[in-house]
């Protein structure tokens, strides 16, 4: 090195030397430090023709990788390199998705009878329709199927608004459902709207009420002044087909009669269902589910807890 | 730290020990034909079960399931793992605390395998003197054939002990064909890839650099040693006398000769020296890297049957032995490591022969934890996972216990039915019509007992939980 140096401290300087005695250090980088700058040079553009890097106009250049392949909608797509691309054809053809499909395609061919009946594909339509319902289904309906009472019924008890068979579930998920019972806010006066709420709370045997005025509600509930019959029933055991509630059973799916304490607080609640009425919709999923993932649904929610 | 020649690292002085035979060989060669024997031929040993694979030791990796002989090993008992291992640790203490480094000498692979490649390297090249030769010359014809044959033999011994390895988690027939004919997984030939690579370079190229470099085993053992610990060693008094070690000159030859003169039994022939396959002399001492293998021992046994003086020059002493005190076996350390070893044994091999066929768990569902029904009844849910670890198919019964007035209900299955080493889950759901409705969560407790249906070599299994009420 024949480079001028700092006179005190003998480090290297650039030569230029300002007001006498300022100089410039030249501290070189490292050899090493050189190259690796080099590498990430040469890495760079090699990263650039192989994968996407430029922004062209409104495109961009799309790399050399040209190989990922997988189906949309019954078509095959060949594409350039991208995470989502990567994604595509991992859910369709990785060994993992293959050996799902396995399972799927046994279950397609297995009917309802032989499917609940089989420890086996249950315990993989637990596993995999829990899947499945917490993407659709528990939002409204909850993680364990308990949904919300007065909002969203419980998919785990045995009491069931239209129908708890195999084919009622499946018919529900794939169409929907349109809940409607009418506010009775025109129909009935303060008196009419308090005895047939008696009568609604003596149908499930809950004490306290007074039985005089039971016996009134009852004459409306029955009679063409409320109709309430034409749904419910004669006997207050529901309708299936029109999704009307059993009001005989502990089950309350609108009215939250059992965290009511007193006998009053639970009048009210009921009362509140009748001046109101009742409107719910479920959307329907026969569109955005295939057959196999509704069957899959379908045996995870009879299975809930209540299937008939 | 660099030494004087400026050098951080010393280059490998090569090794070229000189074969022996002798009562240690012999000893030696049966240990390595007795381990091979195992090693190589046991992934090929076939094996009658009532269900799964027809080989008798097999690591069954996809299928979870380690097959040795009639015993099937799941991933549940693989604690017997940590016991077998703790076993094999305190049994290399035990025998290190009373014979010193029995294990490095005879039964490390290391040392097994380094032997094997020795063998091949003096049949292809000849004994010690020739290999140095061989070695010092410059490259022609013979020198490359010579060490080309060698190289090419020890991968092709590697190659096969790799491949054994492999064999071990495949079915070794189907497994060999495969791999031969490129058809194997990608483990197998990372695996074999692997072993063969490391074995080449261990036992052809590092050799004694692992004992003295890499070996843990050889550093920590120092803890084991003690003064009544075997140790092959040179009778210091006996081989230099007063005046040192000398070579049988004239007016030396006999020992009474030599006696008069002061000097030792040592003729100083240096064989113990030359046969040795770390490269030491065992006459300085006890040496870190001495593994024991007594070969130096039939070496001077050799030399004194030849001079007709009595053996022993080099042989197994303690260092109190060599003291002139009395060696003792007995102690306080060596008590105590046998004594563990007998115990751990104990307790793996009851607890392998007391395993239970049926593995079960079960899980109650807490989310929800109960659920009203039209009738008023409560509800909870469980889940059980059943595991038969037998290999014939059971039947389970599932019935409930404890809780009076409670109905069980499986839905549409009516038992558990396992396959040979099957497995699976089942939902059961418990009704319960609770007297007292006042507000608070209850608890009960209850039972769900599985009861083997048709087999009396299962035990019923009772599984304790709860019920709970609002």
């Amino acid at each position: 090195m024949n480079n001028p140096s700092d006179k005190k401290q003998g480090v290297q300087t650039t030569g230029h030397v300002w007001d006498d005695d300022l100089c410039e250090y030249n501290n070189p980088l490292p050899r090493w430090w050189l190259w690796t700058f080099y590498g990430t040079v040469f890495f760079a553009i090699l990263y650039w023709l192989l994968y996407p890097a430029w922004p062209v106009g409104s495109s961009y250049t799309k790399g050399l990788f040209n190989d990922i392949t997988y189906t949309v909608n019954g078509e095959e797509v060949t594409t350039h390199w991208n995470t989502r691309a990567l994604f595509m054809r991992d859910m369709q053809s990785s060994p993992a998705a293959v050996r799902q499909r396995e399972f799927l395609d046994v279950i397609a061919a297995t009917d309802y009878e032989d499917l609940l009946a089989d420890a086996d594909k249950l315990a993989f339509v637990r596993s995999y329709g829990r899947g499945i319902f917490g993407d659709y289904c528990a939002a409204c309906h909850q993680t364990g199927g308990t949904g919300i009472v007065g909002r969203y019924p419980n998919l785990s008890d045995d009491d069931w608004l239209w129908g708890g068979s195999v084919a009622d579930i499946e018919r529900t998920i794939m169409h929907g459902r349109l809940g409607y019972m009418p506010p009775f806010r025109e129909t009935f006066d303060a008196e009419q709207l308090d005895v047939v709420a008696e009568y609604v709370l003596s149908l499930s045997g809950i004490d306290g009420g007074d039985a005089a005025k039971a016996q009134r509600g009852e004459v409306i509930f029955k009679g063409m002044a409320g109709g309430c019959f034409h749904c419910h029933g004669a006997d207050g055991k529901g309708l299936p087909s029109q999704g009307a509630p059993n009001l005989t059973d502990s089950v309350w799916t609108i009215a939250n009669v059992p965290a009511a304490e007193t006998f009053d607080a639970k009048k009210e609640a009921v009362k509140g269902v009748i001046h109101n009425g009742v409107q719910r919709q479920m959307p329907a999923f026969g569109e955005r589910l295939s057959p196999v993932e509704v069957k899959v649904l379908t045996a995870y929610v009879h299975q809930l807890g209540g299937g008939q | 730290m660099p030494d004087s020649s400026g050098h951080s690292y010393q280059s490998r002085i090569a090794v070229h020990p000189r074969s022996i035979k002798g009562r240690f060989r012999n000893l030696k060669w049966g240990v390595l034909a007795l381990a091979y024997g195992v090693y190589f031929l046991l992934p090929w040993l076939r094996w009658t079960r009532d269900h799964g694979p027809s080989q008798a030791l097999l690591f069954d990796i996809p299928g979870r399931k380690f097959y040795i002989f009639d015993l099937v090993v799941f991933p549940q008992d693989i604690f017997w793992l940590a016991g077998f291992l703790f076993i094999a640790a305190m049994l290399l203490f035990f025998v290190t605390g009373i014979a010193g480094r029995v294990f490095c000498g005879y039964f490390c692979f290391q040392t097994l395998w380094t032997d094997a490649f020795m063998l091949i390297e003096r049949l292809v090249q000849g004994e010690r003197p020739a290999r140095m030769r061989l070695a010092k010359q410059s490259w022609n014809g013979e020198k490359l054939l010579k060490l080309g044959g060698t190289h090419a033999l020890w991968l092709a011994f590697a190659f096969w002990s790799g491949l054994s390895f492999t064999l071990y988690w495949g079915d070794a027939p189907t497994l060999t064909w495969a791999v031969l004919t490129g058809n194997a997984p990608a483990p197998a030939y990372i695996t074999t890839f692997l072993l063969t690579a490391t074995t080449y370079v261990m036992a052809g190229l590092a050799r004694e650099q692992v004992c003295i470099y890499m070996c843990p085993y050889a550093r920590f053992q120092s803890v084991m040693f003690d003064k009544d610990t075997l140790i092959v060693s040179y009778d210091r008094n006996r081989g230099e006398g007063s005046a040192g070690r000398a070579k049988p000159v004239r007016d030396l030859k006999t020992r009474e000769q030599r006696q008069a003169a002061g000097v030792g039994d040592c003729v100083d022939c240096g064989l113990c020296v030359q046969v040795c396959p770390v490269g030491i002399d065992i006459r300085n001492g006890l040496q870190y890297q001495c593994i024991h293998c007594a070969l130096c021992i039939d070496a001077c046994d050799q030399i004194m049957d030849a001079q007709g003086w009595p053996r022993g020059l080099v042989r197994y002493t303690s260092e109190h032995a060599l003291e002139g005190a009395k060696t003792r076996v007995f102690k306080l350390k060596t008590l105590g490591y046998g004594l563990a070893v007998l115990v751990a044994s104990v307790l793996l091999v009851v607890s392998v022969i007391d395993r239970e066929p049926l593995e079960i768990s079960l899980a109650q569902v807490r989310q929800p934890l109960y659920v009203v029904l039209s009738d008023g009844a409560i509800q909870n849910s469980y889940e059980i996972k059943v595991s038969n670890k037998s290999q014939r198919p059971l039947t389970l019964d599932v019935r409930l216990h404890g809780l009076e007035g409670a109905e069980l209900d499986l839905g549409r299955i009516e038992h558990i039915e396992l396959g040979p080493e099957g497995s699976t889950r089942i939902m059961a759901r418990v009704r319960y019509h609770e007297a007292d409705v006042s507000h608070g969560i209850k608890q009960h407790d209850l039972s769900i007992d599985l009861l083997p249906v048709g087999r009396d070599d299962v035990e019923a299994v009772s599984l304790p939980t709860h019920f709970f009420t609002p």
